[in-house]
């Protein structure tokens, strides 16, 4: 059984076709990429998975039981775990206070715990520090901890977002452009970083990204998008020397 | 030339400010605690020579609060006032918390031993003892004490919706009056014989027992009350909880104008008074307790992280519709509480307490204290408590000079005086002067 089943999914926005009849099927363990064209709806399919957006058709399914419709929040809950494009930090948050929330679903002090501070509540805090300590140590800042988020420079906030989303224990994570807007050594750092956590963490990884290089180097499977559809899936090897792919980027050479 | 003046302005207050400085430099390893013995002895010596030196200086009796109200009524006696304030305030204080600023770190490093919690009662005790004796000059000091600690949890309830959930609530007033009249409704009925409600239903020494029951009460009503404005509008976000619980501020009022059973415009007299400085003083510092318990947990700091991004929260695995319900009801209730409490001390309450001025006040001291910070809801409630009641000899003017400082301070500090800053306890008991550390200033940044 995959560990996550998307079956012939189909979005609306009014009249617009955001995507169409999209499948998907991923094992646990394996990096899967996205790519495609602006505006191809690659961010529509990860909204629509992680429960942001209701699907208008189509099932999708999280280890055999559906998630379609739920609320994100349970959703993440449930093992996925997920990065956004733009950065979404928390701007007056330091950077453990960040992960630790990612553990939120994990801690059950209850209100009880909340307002008083119960030996419960302590312990639980501790646990969840030391947790948050080890990934932040496994992202390369451990040194940050406690630092506000926004005073840290770009590639830094990048990485406190990958930690984020891996303190809600992913069984499998979505990372929409990892690594947009990075230079080239930052490139390499984050690319380093997710074979790091593919590896230690045994995730299934499901990623968007512009750059070819990243894609091509991390996923054993890319579908491409276009105009909300698939028109090539294959292994990076297929996908490269996909003529529709390279008129989806390219655009067709017109005869005259 | 008026070039010049400017800058012979800006010199001469570059000095003074750096002499300022100077002068604080002394007192910055002071320790908490030497302070507070400072005070103490500055309470006693206004007990035991303040009304002879009063009359020295030429005062009728000491100031009631710092003879702020008494230049005000009569500018000749300022230079009294001055006098008299550096004599017992400024100069014991200053000299002996200097001079045992020593033995105080010293004390304070040894109380690191034990646990917090002695700690924190040995300095609370001292707190109290302080404002026991100052207040036990006048029945005003008294009042505006009480006043000034109910404030403290008000604005530190409206601070969780306001700062800490970034949300803009208009309802506390609303909330306080839910709180006031149904702890009012319950002493009154039981313990009071009064026409309005009839004879008492139990013996009076039970009442001082049955009062922080009836506050509860008040605060779990209130509660409910916040209900009914958090299911509508925290499907949305934005300007509808200002709306709505602008509307249900309303709503509350109107509803005891015309509830006769309590009393109609006239409102409800004859509360007992159980709302006495040690009961209030606990009750503030059990607010502030939890209150910041609350807003340091990670369930507490979901607030933030609602607020700064909802989505990422919620993707984040926070259940954002819980957690704004959650911090909502519990804002309310301790409004609730804080209006019982307030019923009690004015012993006189009316629909019309309730109103738009007082969500005003409660508004101005949670932005003048600082959002998102507990120290500065203490600060922005006790600090604009007493501006308040020292210009009340302004009488209605005084609504033109504290909007303009509000304004001012909008305009150089938009986020309050002490904002997003954690208030660690620990660290607030803490012996001074061993490693020099600067808070650091988020609100600049």
């Amino acid at each position: 059984m995959p560990l996550l089943e998307v079956s012939n999914m189909t979005h609306f926005f009014g009249g617009l076709r955001a995507v169409h009849a999209y499948n998907l099927e991923i094992e646990p363990g394996q990096i899967r990429g996205l790519i495609g064209p602006n505006g191809a709806g690659k961010t529509t399919i990860f909204n629509l998975i992680t429960g942001i957006y209701d699907p208008t058709e189509g099932e999708i399914l999280l280890e055999g039981k559906t998630i379609k419709g739920r609320e994100p929040n349970k959703i993440a809950s449930r093992g996925l775990g997920r990065t956004f494009q733009t950065l979404r930090l928390w701007r007056h948050m330091s950077v453990i206070d960040h992960i630790k929330l990612g553990r939120y679903s994990k801690l059950d002090y209850g209100l009880p715990g909340a307002f008083f501070s119960t030996p419960r509540r302590l312990r639980e805090e501790e646990k969840t520090t030391k947790i948050a300590m080890d990934l932040l140590e496994l992202v390369g800042l451990p040194e940050t901890a406690d630092q506000l988020v926004t005073n840290l420079p770009y590639g830094a906030q990048r990485r406190v977002e990958l930690a984020r989303a891996l303190a809600t224990e992913p069984k499998i994570l979505f990372l929409d452009e990892p690594t947009a807007g990075m230079n080239p050594e930052e490139l390499i750092d984050m690319m380093k970083i997710i074979r790091e956590v593919h590896q230690e963490l045994d995730l299934a990884i499901f990623l968007i990204e512009h750059r070819m290089k990243v894609v091509m180097d991390l996923c054993e499977l890319i579908q491409t998008l276009d105009f909300g559809e698939v028109i090539a899936e294959g292994t990076p090897d297929d996908i490269r020397n996909d003529p529709k792919v390279i008129d989806a980027y390219l655009g067709k050479e017109v005869s005259v | 030339m008026p070039k010049k003046i400017i800058s012979v302005g800006k010199k001469i207050w570059a000095t003074m400010t750096g002499w300022l400085k100077k002068f604080w430099s002394n007192f910055r390893d002071v320790p908490l605690i030497s302070w507070l013995v400072a005070f103490s002895v500055t309470v006693a010596l206004e007990i035991f020579i303040g009304q002879a030196l009063a009359r020295m200086v030429g005062l009728s009796k000491p100031p009631a609060l710092f003879g702020v109200a008494l230049v005000l009524d009569n500018p000749a006696k300022f230079l009294s006032a001055i006098i008299y304030m550096i004599l017992v305030y400024g100069l014991p204080v200053g000299v002996i918390a200097y001079l045992t600023k020593g033995v105080g770190n010293q004390i304070a490093e040894w109380l690191l031993q034990f646990p917090l919690l002695l700690t924190s009662v040995v300095h609370l005790l001292l707190i109290y003892g302080v404002m026991h004796y100052w207040t036990s000059i006048s029945d005003y000091r008294l009042l505006v004490a009480r006043l000034a600690m109910i404030s403290i949890i008000v604005t530190l309830s409206l601070n969780v919706v306001n700062g800490y959930m970034g949300e803009f609530s208009c309802s506390h007033p609303g909330f306080m009056a839910l709180g006031a009249y149904v702890s009012s409704i319950f002493t009154v009925l039981l313990f009071v014989t009064d026409n309005r409600f009839g004879d008492a239903l139990l013996p009076a020494f039970l009442g001082p027992f049955m009062f922080p029951v009836s506050l509860v009460l008040g605060g779990f009503v209130s509660a409910a009350g916040a209900l009914l404005v958090a299911i509508p509008s925290f499907r949305t976000r934005g300007d509808y909880l200002a709306i709505i619980s602008l509307a249900f501020m309303f709503i509350v009022k109107s509803l005891f104008e015309n509830l006769e059973v309590v009393g109609g415009a006239r409102g409800i007299s004859n509360q007992p008074d159980y709302a006495n400085l040690w009961t209030i003083f606990v009750w503030t510092v059990l607010a502030i307790w939890i209150i910041n318990n609350f807003v340091r947990s990670t369930m507490g700091k979901a607030l933030n992280a609602v607020r700064d991004g909802e989505l990422a929260a919620s993707a984040m695995t926070v259940n954002t519709q819980k957690t704004k319900m959650v911090a909502f009801l519990f804002a309310a209730f301790w409004a609730g509480i804080g209006g019982g409490l307030f019923a009690h001390v004015i012993r006189y309450i009316n629909p019309g307490t309730f109103g738009i001025r007082k969500l005003a006040e409660v508004l101005a001291m949670v932005y003048f204290g600082g959002l998102n910070s507990v120290t500065g809801s203490i600060v922005g409630a006790v600090g604009f408590s007493l501006i308040s009641e020292a210009l009340r000899p302004l009488d209605i003017f005084k609504w033109i000079f504290i909007p303009i400082m509000l304004i001012l301070i909008m305009i150089y500090r938009p986020t309050g005086l002490i904002a997003f800053r954690e208030f660690d306890v620990a660290q607030l008991f803490q012996p001074k002067g061993k490693k020099d550390e600067e808070g650091v200033d988020h609100a600049a940044a």
